[in-house]
């Protein structure tokens, strides 16, 4: 009993930490299908995304999820215009150039969160601070909020994407970019829009996750490079392989903490990465070669 | 501009890092500089990899830290002397970059840099976390200076701004035959196209790996140096930012040449010294400059220079070739990317 208590609290932590990183995977993976472009700066805007938050609840006393849409408009402006000012004019150049414009991007609003915020580690206060009990397991609420919201978000994305036709135009330009001019796709428009989503995706995830977590100008960087693996592995642009591979990362850092050593957690995906890389050099889900 | 082209030019810059030390009267700014004659030894290996064989290692300062590191571990835990220490600084970040750069270069383009990227982070997280070798956070104190010969120990300023001094001259001049020749060649086909480079029968593999190797062994080398020099470890010299930074160097010089990275690292940390008040949040200003950089200088400054006089040549052939224009003259000329300083 004891030990099936221990892997149900695993499995707990598993999803939270899992729809966290799709959340945020979900996002790189859209804008990667869209221009080709490995968005370093993401993890900037996840961290952007929970300053924004934590500002407007702290300093205007907003409720925390008026505080969650405030800062998922603002990340999602921000993206956007990172879209029309930087990758927009990169977009003729291949390979390197956007990589390290995505890097300055990175750096820049990074110092930007320290220079307004400072370096110091804040915590985030969430009004649901209380813990559930169900049949010896204990939960605290923040954590099943963040279950709940994200795989709801997951649910809205997925029906926005199959279900409306503002949707299909940017699984169209994945899959297609030409085939999509050809009908009369907008491919500005569709930039735009899929970095816009991106943007706010980090915004929300971030704002879910800070209340148990601390909030720093630094704190992009792991979610961001954990997020990569996870788009590696369910193949670069593909939706359902970003949600599928974060939640697989999640369990095995969960339980790779739990079982293996807490010390050693943040080494789990990458090490995972490098094996499964290894073995399979072309990813678990996709087919062909790279 | 001619005339500082070439050897002449590269002799002068030798000349003026000689008489430095003579002209400033300041110990701080030899260290600055030699700071920064260190990170671009370190920038040169990088911009092997990735300004000549196109494929973006961002794992550079990671194996920076492992010669530091091996440096570090060696002479403070098990007394060996600096400069055996040292030479295996070298080798072992080659030794350890072999089996990573067999992995890693299966990879192709994003994927490899994706990759490297999380490498560099296992790198960072194993130095930070195994603290029975490295001494984690506390990181290592107390390195010996570097010996000379006859009891000399290489501790002032001016001494150690000679020595790395010394070892970047070597260290270029090395990159520069190495990129001139046959085997350069080579790892620049490999950058403009894989296909064409294997068709024209390139074993890719072997080369991304060698010009891989030789990358790191240039990084583990200026690790090597930083310990010897600065004396004191820690785990944030693995950090992602120093491959970012060098990075920025490479591009600001220009990618794909020796000069330019060189020019770079040695120019940028004194402009930094001039925003020095902004230190911490020097990024608010060189982040944005690098992306305005990437968009309308990508070939960097020694890059558009080389450009620039490669369009005039053309122009004036096409002048020449014009009075003589019965029979078809080529005029094609090298482009900016392709030649190298």
């Amino acid at each position: 009993m004891d030990f099936l208590q221990q892997f149900l609290q695993q499995v707990l932590n598993g999803l939270t930490l899992g729809g966290i990183y799709s959340l945020v995977a979900l996002g790189l993976t859209l804008v990667y299908g869209i221009l080709h472009v490995p968005n370093f700066a993401h993890g900037a805007f996840y961290m952007a995304g929970a300053f924004v938050s934590f500002h407007l609840m702290t300093r205007y006393g907003v409720n925390y999820w008026l505080a969650m849409a405030g800062s998922a408009a603002v990340v999602a402006v921000l993206s956007t215009l990172a879209e029309r000012l930087v990758f927009h004019p990169l977009r003729h150049h291949s390979g390197l150039h956007p990589m390290i414009a995505a890097i300055g991007m990175m750096l820049f609003l990074e110092a930007t969160a320290q220079l307004i915020w400072g370096a110091d580690f804040q915590r985030m206060q969430s009004p649901y601070s209380g813990i559930v009990e169900l049949g010896g397991l204990t939960a605290p609420v923040q954590r099943l909020l963040i279950i709940a919201a994200a795989f709801l978000m997951m649910v809205v994305l997925h029906l926005f994407l199959k279900r409306t036709v503002t949707g299909s135009t940017i699984i169209a330009m994945a899959q297609n970019r030409d085939g999509a001019s050809l009908v009369g796709i907008d491919a500005n428009r569709v930039a735009m829009l899929t970095f816009a989503i991106a943007g706010a995706l980090a915004a929300i995830a971030a704002s879910l996750y800070a209340p148990i977590n601390l909030v720093y100008p630094a704190m992009g960087n792991l979610v961001i490079t954990k997020a990569f693996v996870i788009i590696i592995l369910g193949g670069m642009g593909s939706v359902p392989g970003a949600i599928v591979g974060g939640l697989i990362i999640g369990f095995a850092e969960s339980f790779g903490a739990f079982y293996i050593s807490s010390d050693y957690k943040d080494i789990i995906a990458f090490v995972l990465l490098v094996v499964i890389l290894s073995v399979r050099p072309q990813g678990l889900f996709t087919k062909g070669v790279r | 501009m001619k005339y500082l082209e070439g050897r002449i030019g590269w002799t002068l810059l030798v000349l003026a890092g000689l008489v430095f030390p003579f002209v400033t009267g300041n110990d701080y700014h030899l260290t600055v500089m030699s700071t920064a004659y260190i990170f671009a030894l370190a920038t040169l290996g990088l911009n092997l990899i990735t300004g000549y064989t196109g494929q973006f290692n961002l794992a550079h300062s990671g194996f920076m830290a492992l010669g530091a590191y091996v440096v570090g571990i060696l002479t403070v835990d098990h007394q060996v002397p600096f400069w055996i220490a040292f030479a295996l600084s070298g080798v072992i970040t080659a030794i350890v970059g072999l089996p990573l750069g067999f992995v890693s270069l299966r990879l192709k383009g994003h994927y490899f840099s994706i990759f490297t990227l999380c490498v560099g982070y296992i790198m960072f997280l194993v130095i930070e976390k195994w603290e029975s070798l490295t001494h984690g956070t506390v990181g290592i104190i107390g390195i010996p200076a570097p010996t000379g010969f006859g009891g000399y120990v290489f501790d002032q300023p001016r001494a150690l701004y000679y020595l790395v001094f010394a070892f970047l001259v070597v260290g270029a001049f090395v990159m520069h035959r190495i990129v001139t020749s046959l085997l350069g060649r080579t790892f620049m086909a490999i950058r403009n196209s894989d296909e064409l480079a294997e068709s024209l029968g390139i074993n890719l593999a072997r080369n991304k790996l060698l010009s891989f190797l030789l990358s790191v062994f240039y990084a583990g080398l200026a690790g090597g140096l930083y310990a010897g020099f600065v004396r004191f470890l820690g785990p944030d010299l693995a950090g992602t930012h120093h491959t970012f930074e060098m990075t920025t160097f490479m591009l600001i010089g220009g990618i794909g040449t020796i000069l330019g990275p060189l020019l770079g690292a040695i120019g940028m940390p004194w402009l930094s010294q001039h925003l020095q008040f902004l230190q911490e949040y020097r990024y608010v200003v060189f982040g944005p400059l690098i992306i305005v950089l990437v968009i309308f200088v990508p070939n960097g400054i020694v890059g558009s220079y080389l450009a620039w006089k490669a369009r005039r040549a053309s122009n004036e052939a096409k002048k020449l070739a014009v009075p003589a224009a019965a029979k078809p003259v080529n005029t094609t000329a090298p482009q900016g990317g392709a030649t190298h300083a």
